[in-house]
Order: C-alpha cells, then sequence, then structure tokens
C-alpha cells in the first residue's frame, strides 16, 4: 500500500509498504531516517519515540497505516520543530527534509562530520553539554520526550522529570547526566525568556 | 592514501565518518572535553551498525533452537526456500570449510548447530531474503526434527555419575587439570594454611550465596552489513568490541586469509561485554558470499537475549574467621560458575573469580577454589565486573556478618582489614600502586545521608512518587522503613594471566589549510565509554594542536585489543600517547633540520609542541609548526604494551596475575516497604580511586552508568532459566527488567585520583569496579533495613515477605 504522511514539515509518501510493518521500519528502512532507533520494537525502551500529531509515541508500536495524512516529528527534525515553535510555527510548510534528500541521506561531508556547527534544538544541546549522551543509542528518544515535556512544562521538577522520561531506557549514564541536561535545557530556556524580558 | 586494500564494489549508503574536532576552550586530558560523536548523536545521524544500508541488500535471519539439548535428526530447507523473496537458507552443511566452529579462547561454539544442539537458541539455519519479515516467515517453514536428550543445568547433574557430556571430545589445554569434562576450568589458590589460622580464630562466619544470571542489555542491538568484494572478499560493518579478535576467528571459516575480510566499526549501542563473542557476524559473510548480496542483520530484542553470553550465575561458599579485636585470621571460599554450554569467557572469569575471592582484604592464609561448567544453560561469558562481582557480592556480606558477631562497625571494621599498597594479594602478587580502600570508605561514609522521609510534603501528606511502590501507589509510609549499607571492591584492569595485552595506535600529523591537524587512527571500539574523546584530548596535548580527526575504527590498521577489562583508556591510550611522542620527536628533527641554525635552543633546550609551535621549556617560541611542517606529514603506526603478566600456577594460583587494579566504595540507602516486599533505593552514593581524570565529565558518567547496573542486579535484574528444561523464560524488555529513570536513584561521585605510577597519566581503568559494590551495597542497605538475612540477587518481594 502507499502511505502519505507529513514528517518532519515535509510530505513524504511511501509506496509497496507492507500491511504490518512498523512506522519505526517505514521511517528507517524506506524515508532515510535512522534517527529514532530499533532497541527492542516491544514498545518497553522508548528509544523509538517520536511524535505523531505532536504526542510522543513508540513508533514501533504505530503501524505504518495509521499514520496516513497526520504528521509525525522524529530526532532529524528537531531542531527544526524546536524553532518554529520558538518562532510560532512553520511559516512556508515546506521546513524538514525532503524524501529525495532522506534517500540519499549520508553523514555530512568531511570537515563538518561532528556538526560542532549544526543548528540544535535547546534539548540536544543540553544533552551534549551535560554528557548525557554516552553510547547514544537511547538519546534519539530521550530528546523527542524531554522535548515534549519542556513544551508542556518550562520548569519540571525532578519528579516531573523522571516521571516523564520513565518510559526511556537507557543502559549506559545511570540517568543522573541525563536529569542534569533536562535541568540545564530549563534553565536554559528560563534565562531566554527573562532576557527577552518576556 | 596508499596501499589501500580492494574495497567492496559499492560502500555502503550509510557508513562511519571521520569524527573531526576542533576549537573547543577545554581541550587537553584533565578537561571535561566534549564528545566529538556527540552532534550527531543527538541529531540521529551517527551510523549504528543497525542504520547501515546498501541498495539493493538482502536480510538476514537466524533460526534458533527450541530446545535446549537434542540430537538433529533432519532439516528440511525446502519449503523455506521456495518462498518467494528468499535468496538463500544454510544450514551445517553449507558451510564452505572444516573450519565449523569458533571461540574466544576454545573453539567449541558452532557457527551453526551440527549433529546436535547444547542450549535454548543456539543458531540453526540462515535465511536471505529482501525483506525482514519474508525471511522470518520463510525461516518458520524450516522443518528440524529433534531427539531431546535430558538437561545438565547445575554442578549436581553435570558431575554425577553417568551425567550426559556437553563436549564428549574435549581436546582444549584445560582437559588435563579438571576433575570432570562438565568443568571447563578450574583455580585453586591456596596461600599459608587457612585450617592451622582457623584455629587463632575468635570467631568463624559461613554463609552460601546465589548471584543470578545477569544480561548485559545493551540498547543497540547486535546488527551489521556484509557486502561482498569483487576480489571473493567481504567488508563486513559490524558493532563489536575487538575487531581483530572477531577477524581471527571469521576469516578461517569463510575460508579467505584474513586481508580479505576487511572491518569496519560501525556505531555501538553499548556493550558490557556482550559483544566479545561473534553473534551475526559470520553468519551476514556466509549470506552476502553465498547471495552475492549485501546482507544485513538485525537482531530483534527477543534474538539478542539467545544471541549474546550473559554473566555468570554463581553458588560461592564463604568461611571466614577472625579474632576479637577485628582482625581477618583467614578465608575459604569455593566459587562455582555456570558457563552454560560453550566456554566463551569462562577460564578467564574463573582466574577472576579466584583471584580476587578475598576483595579489597589482608588476608594471609586462604584457600580458594573456582570452576566454571558446561551446562545445557546459556552460554555466560563477559559482562562488566567479568567474575569480581559475584565474588564482590559474597565476601562483602561476609565482611558485614562478621563485624556483626564481633559486634563491630561494618565500616570500621573493613577498614581494619583493608589492603593497602604492598599488601600481597591470595596470589602472592604485591599491590605496588596506591589501594586507598579504607580511604574510599572512609569518603563515602562522610558524605551527607538524604534526608529521612523524603517522600513527606509540607502539608500535602506523601508523594507516592517517592515511595517503594511509587505510581502504584502502594503505600503512603507505613510500613516503609530505611536502611544504610556499605560495600568496597577490587577490580584488576587489563587482560590478566599472561596475555599480550598490546594496542596500536597510527598517528599522523600534517597542516591543512595553514592549521596543523593530528589525525589518529586506531582499532579501538568505541562503544560508548569516550575513548575517542579522550584519543583526540591525548594528542592534543602530546601534539600541540587543536583541530584532531578520530578516523573510523578497522582491521587497516593493527590490534586495539578489546574494548573490556576497563583497559582501553590504559592501554589503547597508552598507544596513542607513545605514538604521538615519537610523532613529535620526528616533527621536532624535522625542525632542527630546517632551523637548528638560527636558534641555540633547538639542539639544548627541552622542546614542547604547544598552542601549534614548537616551544622551549622556558616558554620561548621557536618555529610554527605550519612553518616546520610545510608540505610534510609525519606518519607513525606503533604497538604500545604494559608491563607483562604471568599465569596463575595451576596447583597453589601463585603467580604475578595482574597489571593493574581498581577500588570503588559504595554506601546505599534504601527504603523497604516490609509489607508488599517493594524497595526503593533512595541513594547510591560512591567514591572511586581513578589514577587520573582524563575526562571527569566522563569519568563521574562512567561511574554512575556501572553503579545502575549493579543497582539493577541487585533487584531486579535475571535471566531465569528453567531448572527442568534449561529453556530461558524472559527474553524481553518486559520481562527482563533493567533498572528506569524511576528505579535509579541520585548517584553522587567522589572521584579520588591517586597516580599510578606505573600507568599512562597515571590513570587507572575505571569501568567496572562501580558495578562491583554497588550490588552488595545495596543487599547490605535492605538487610539493614528488614534484619532478613538475604543471600540471592535479586532481592525479590518474596524473599522480603517470605511468602
Amino acid at each position: 500500500m502507499r502511505v502519505t504522511f507529513t514528517v518532519n514539515g515535509r510530505r513524504q509518501e511511501a509506496d509497496d509498504v507492507w500491511e504490518g510493518e512498523s512506522l519505526l521500519y517505514v521511517l528507517r528502512e524506506r524515508m532515510g531516517l535512522p534517527g529514532s532507533k530499533n532497541a527492542c520494537e516491544q514498545g518497553e525502551c522508548g528509544s523509538c519515540t517520536v511524535r505523531l500529531d505532536g504526542v510522543p509515541v513508540c513508533s514501533c508500536l504505530v503501524a505504518a497505516g495509521q499514520v496516513e495524512g497526520r504528521d509525525v516529528v522524529t530526532v532529524e527534525g528537531l531542531a527544526d520543530f524546536a524553532k518554529q515553535r520558538a518562532e510560532g510555527g512553520c511559516a512556508s510548510g515546506v521546513c524538514g527534509t525532503g524524501l529525495d534528500e532522506a534517500q540519499q541521506w549520508q553523514a555530512r561531508p568531511a570537515g563538518s562530520r561532528t556538526g560542532e556547527q549544526a543548528e540544535l534544538a535547546p534539548i540536544q544541546q543540553a544533552f551534549i553539554d551535560a554528557g548525557a549522551v554516552q553510547c547514544g543509542f537511547c538519546t534519539p528518544g530521550l530528546l523527542v520526550a524531554a522535548d515534549e515535556l519542556l513544551e508542556r512544562n518550562d520548569s519540571p521538577s525532578d519528579a516531573d522529570i523522571r516521571e516523564a522520561l520513565s518510559g526511556n531506557l537507557c543502559r549506559c549514564t545511570g540517568y543522573e547526566k541525563i536529569l542534569d541536561a533536562v535541568r540545564l535545557a530549563a534553565a536554559r530556556g528560563e534565562n531566554r525568556t527573562a532576557g527577552q524580558g518576556a | 592514501m596508499t596501499g589501500t586494500p580492494p574495497r567492496a564494489a559499492t560502500a555502503p549508503g550509510r557508513t562511519p565518518t571521520n569524527l573531526t574536532q576542533g576549537g573547543q576552550t577545554k581541550a587537553g586530558i584533565g578537561e571535561s572535553t566534549l564528545r566529538p560523536d556527540g552532534t550527531l548523536k543527538v541529531t540521529g545521524e551517527f551510523a549504528y551498525s543497525s542504520d547501515m544500508w546498501h541498495e539493493d541488500m538482502l536480510w538476514g535471519f537466524t533460526l534458533r533452537s527450541t530446545v535446549a539439548h537434542a540430537e538433529i535428526r533432519s532439516i528440511d530447507t525446502a519449503e523455506a526456500l521456495a518462498t518467494p523473496g528468499v535468496y538463500s537458507v544454510l544450514t551445517y552443511d553449507d558451510l564452505p570449510t572444516d573450519v565449523k566452529n569458533y571461540g574466544l579462547e576454545i573453539q567449541d561454539t558452532p557457527v551453526l548447530a551440527h549433529g546436535k544442539v547444547r542450549h535454548h537458541g543456539e543458531p540453526v539455519a540462515l535465511v536471505a531474503a529482501d525483506h525482514p519479515e519474508t525471511a522470518r516467515r520463510a525461516a518458520a517453514k524450516i522443518k528440524i526434527d529433534y531427539a531431546e536428550l535430558p538437561v545438565v543445568t547445575d554442578e549436581a547433574s553435570a558431575t554425577a555419575e553417568g551425567a550426559p557430556l556437553i563436549h564428549e571430545n574435549r581436546t582444549d589445554h584445560h582437559i588435563g587439570h579438571v576433575p570432570h569434562p562438565n568443568i571447563v576450568h578450574r583455580q585453586p589458590i591456596i596461600r599459608g594454611d587457612a585450617d592451622e589460622a582457623a584455629k587463632k580464630a575468635d570467631v568463624i562466619v559461613s554463609g552460601e550465596y546465589v548471584f543470578g544470571m545477569q544480561d548485559q542489555a545493551f540498547l543497540g542491538p547486535e546488527s551489521g552489513l556484509a557486502v561482498p568484494g569483487e576480489d571473493g572478499g567481504v567488508d563486513l560493518y559490524v558493532a563489536t568490541q575487538w575487531l581483530h579478535s572477531d577477524l581471527r576467528q571469521i576469516a578461517p571459516v569463510l575460508g579467505l586469509p584474513e586481508e580479505k575480510v576487511r572491518m569496519t566499526l560501525s556505531g555501538v549501542g553499548g556493550a558490557f561485554g556482550g559483544r566479545e563473542d561473534l553473534s551475526m557476524q559470520i553468519h551476514a559473510c556466509l549470506l552476502a558470499l553465498r547471495t552475492g548480496k549485501p546482507v544485513k542483520i538485525v537482531y530483534n530484542r527477543f534474538e539478542s537475549f539467545f544471541g549474546h553470553v550473559h554473566r555468570h550465575p554463581a553458588k560461592l561458599w564463604y568461611e571466614h574467621g577472625a579474632t576479637k579485636d577485628g582482625k581477618l585470621t583467614h578465608l575459604k571460599c569455593r566459587i562455582v560458575l555456570d558457563g552454560g554450554a560453550y566456554a566463551s569467557a569462562s577460564p578467564a572469569v574463573v582466574g577472576n573469580a579466584s583471584s580476587l575471592a578475598v576483595g579489597p582484604y589482608a588476608v594471609e592464609d586462604v584457600d580458594i577454589e573456582a570452576i566454571a561448567l558446561y551446562s545445557n544453560n546459556p552460554p555466560c561469558g563477559a559482562m562488566r565486573g567479568f567474575g569480581a562481582v559475584q565474588a564482590c557480592f559474597a565476601y562483602e556480606a561476609q565482611m558485614d556478618k562478621v563485624a556483626k558477631k564481633l559486634g563491630m562497625d561494618p565500616v570500621e571494621f573493613r577498614q581494619l582489614n583493608a589492603m593497602e599498597q604492598g599488601t600481597l594479594m591470595p596470589t602472592g602478587q604485591p599491590v605496588d600502586s596506591p589501594a586507598p580502600v579504607a580511604e574510599l570508605l572512609r569518603r563515602v561514609k562522610a558524605m551527607p545521608l538524604p534526608p529521612e522521609q523524603q517522600w513527606l510534603t509540607a502539608g500535602a501528606g506523601a508523594d507516592v512518587r517517592a515511595l517503594p511502590g511509587g505510581l502504584s501507589n502502594t503505600t503512603h509510609g507505613e510500613g516503609v522503613v530505611r536502611g544504610v549499607g556499605y560495600a568496597v571492591g577490587i577490580k584488576n584492569v587489563g587482560f590478566s594471566e599472561g596475555f599480550d595485552d598490546y594496542s596500536t595506535a597510527r598517528v599522523r600529523m600534517e597542516v591543512v589549510g595553514g592549521e596543523p591537524v593530528a589525525t589518529v587512527h586506531t582499532a579501538m571500539a568505541e562503544v560508548g565509554q569516550g575513548g575517542v574523546t579522550v584519543h583526540a584530548q591525548i594528542a592534543r596535548t602530546e601534539l600541540g594542536v587543536q583541530q584532531v580527526t578520530i578516523q573510523p575504527a578497522d582491521t587497516q590498521v593493527g590490534s586495539a585489543g578489546s574494548t573490556s577489562a576497563s583497559r582501553q583508556t590504559y592501554v589503547t591510550g597508552g598507544a596513542v600517547k607513545n605514538t604521538c611522542e615519537h610523532v613529535r620527536e620526528q616533527v621536532l628533527e624535522l625542525g632542527r633540520r630546517k632551523f637548528g641554525t638560527y636558534h641555540p635552543a633547538w639542539a639544548t633546550a627541552e622542546l614542547l609542541l604547544e598552542g601549534g609551535k614548537v616551544v622551549t621549556d622556558g616558554g620561548e617560541v621557536l618555529a610554527t609548526l605550519a612553518d616546520v611542517l610545510e608540505d610534510a606529514a609525519v606518519d607513525l603506526e606503533l604497538e604500545w604494551r604494559h608491563r607483562p603478566t604471568e599465569p596463575f600456577d595451576l596447583r597453589t594460583g601463585q603467580g604475578n596475575g595482574h597489571v593493574q587494579y581498581s577500588f570503588a566504595a559504595h554506601r546505599a540507602v534504601v527504603e523497604v516497604d516490609t509489607e508488599l516486599g517493594l524497595v526503593k533505593v533512595i541513594e547510591l552514593a560512591c567514591a572511586q580511586d581513578v589514577g587520573k581524570a582524563l575526562n571527569p565529565l566522563s569519568v563521574v558518567g562512567q561511574i554512575q552508568g556501572g553503579t545502575t547496573q549493579g543497582l539493577g542486579v541487585a533487584v531486579m535484574e535475571e535471566i531465569i532459566v528453567d531448572p527442568k528444561t534449561a529453556k530461558v523464560r524472559n527474553p524481553s524488555f518486559t520481562d527482563y527488567l533493567i533498572p528506569t529513570i524511576l528505579d535509579t536513584p541520585t548517584i553522587p561521585v567522589d572521584v579520588l585520583e591517586l597516580a599510578d605510577e606505573h600507568a599512562p597519566y597515571g590513570l587507572r581503568g575505571i569501568g567496572e569496579a562501580p558495578t562491583l559494590s554497588s550490588t552488595p551495597a545495596v543487599l547490605a542497605a535492605i538487610r539493614n533495613a528488614t534484619g532478613l538475612e538475604l543471600n540471592k540477587t535479586p532481592v525479590r518481594p518474596e524473599h522480603l515477605t517470605g511468602t
């Protein structure tokens, strides 16, 4: 079957999708967006978390057909998504990565391969700065979940953070630096707001 | 680059890339430099092994045994092969050479089962198809006729008269000294006279302990992509802990010379020992070579539980004696590790469990024995802490028991017996670097305790999220009691017992765009530990450059050894440092030839490379590196070794077997709902000596991560194997629980830096020690809260409620 939906602000089509295929498989293997991770594919670890019409879901548990006509944001689109949110929406309607571009996905050429100049969402930068990334396999899912938390609650308590991220397993960090990262992103958000006099 | 061997016809659409980093203000060793792969990882661009992709690639799938022990009477693949979309089905009969087994030390593991299966989940057949679901469905059509055999599941059944032999015709080098063919390896350690010393004891305390089977549960599943090459070879992109060890095992099975199996490390989603053994490597290569197409294999979580070895479950019998003034007199102990169906790392785990069985204490008279069994349980091998974890669980429980019997404070009792620099190990080896055991205990005890009843909120009653049971709302604080427990452990760093534990580094220095740039190329597996960060820090420090490129790890450079045993920063870090020093010498020699006549300091002063310049130790600038190098490049590849070790004597266990030791102490604070048997760990404080923190941020992250894995085994993690059928009951994240952010407490860390003069920069391997002591600390805290004996991990509600 053909599935048509919006990914990171761009309309995308996937052909020859088998009825049992998950959204995760379509994103990773058909659209060239491997950022959503395949750690358990049982809805237990949260590594494949994406926003579906704004709601964080495990994309491994969503059948691809269910997203027909709907709106998906993955970790690849998180920086754009956060920027548009800060600016009050995507005016042009063509933000994000095109399908042709996505299918030709490659890491960036030498020189900028660590992407030090890349524009990041505040939560992405906070994860790097706080040392919350080790092997990094859980990171995309945690970023999507944490970004959604901060969208709802810009100054979460530790208990709020723990509750919001309890569906995302991490095996490397012991979670302390992930807590640090979310606290850091929240604090920077407050500073920015204060600085703008809002 | 010249001399590049022939590659695959086409490179995959996604491959690991160079990591180039420069311009950070905190850049050298001792600084909390940020990861060079951090941005790629937070944007989803980092190419993990399961993200590998090639145009026209096929998907491989492994059919696994549904029984633990059986003869294979027949395999019928016809229907599977006839399935539309299927390109190949392989069984044992299709293996291309006479080499049909592999293994880390003993080659006893079949690539595909032949004749019989020895454990639940053993690979039997392979399928390659155009869609992963097609491959799975085709595999389900393969008909296997099993004739089931009785299973061996513990020491009694393994060594009983007439017990089935797991490996009937053993020829490995351990068979000559083991008491039974179902025992992989046995290591006694006898020093002094434990029986005689026991006569001096005022109290004698014994105990029996059971350590459950833990899983590494790394999040990135076993996966990779094999691409057939034009020259008949194969390119393999894979997540592993040691490329060259894989290569040594893969090439003979494929019948290819090693240079025709070109391996590149792809992004590794955690390892913790679980990627030391091969999983899908040979399978993907076989399918790729057979079909002539790129083949990707990605395990799902269920399969991952069968695709790698686990931590050895263990039974441990301990007897300690002490005088009434609190000095340990002797230790007698016996440790039985279950290695499962194949040897994997069992011999080395036995060496560690026995040689570290005393713990970080000075005990002169010991009688220790450790064995590993062959059984029909899942194969066990390497996992963070490697033999030391099981022993630490038992000896720390014993320390509390002895202290209690003597009426002493458990921390003071440990400090009284703590080893220090110069103490002899039970193997007779002197500990010749700082061993701050008493100090670590002092530090962890001195940290402020978390406030009592933190779950009580002002006015609103209890915040159930902070209570045992959490949002399940099982208690509002009634029946909740607090306990505090302590533990400390010792772990060896690096490979022991005479192993040639070397590493190789290639370092190139040249001018790019007017700026000096260092390129570091090693075969080190970056599994998340931060080796890539540290290598760049070392290159900056030694070569005075800002810009460093880390090349992807592959087999075009010499072996880096394994990313395990807490060794990689020591050994490959040491290799990078050593190679940089030789590069620096050559750069200075270039400078002397070019500019030596202009300034006498070139000949007379101690010269350094700093900030892109050659400077004297007095700070005078002699030249820029750009001027010294111009169009030249200095490029060296060198091996580096730490000081050698020797094997343990097979009868007495004596020998200088270890390179270095790592020490950590924990204090656990728990709250227990005694009515429901639910445990909430409130805090797990850690103090660890790291010798020198090359990257303090990463060091703390490692300690917190290791601590959490120890917490997991204390209260929730266990692979449950049915004792009657040897089948695994819980191969999923639904049923095998690892700690979530709600289960994990605050983990304050106190880092001590007492340099080890034998190690590069004085550093100490850090990855494993925090996993040792966190488990017994949590157990001690639960015992302290409940007064129960609790001799088994993990502690389950029924152990606390007696139900």
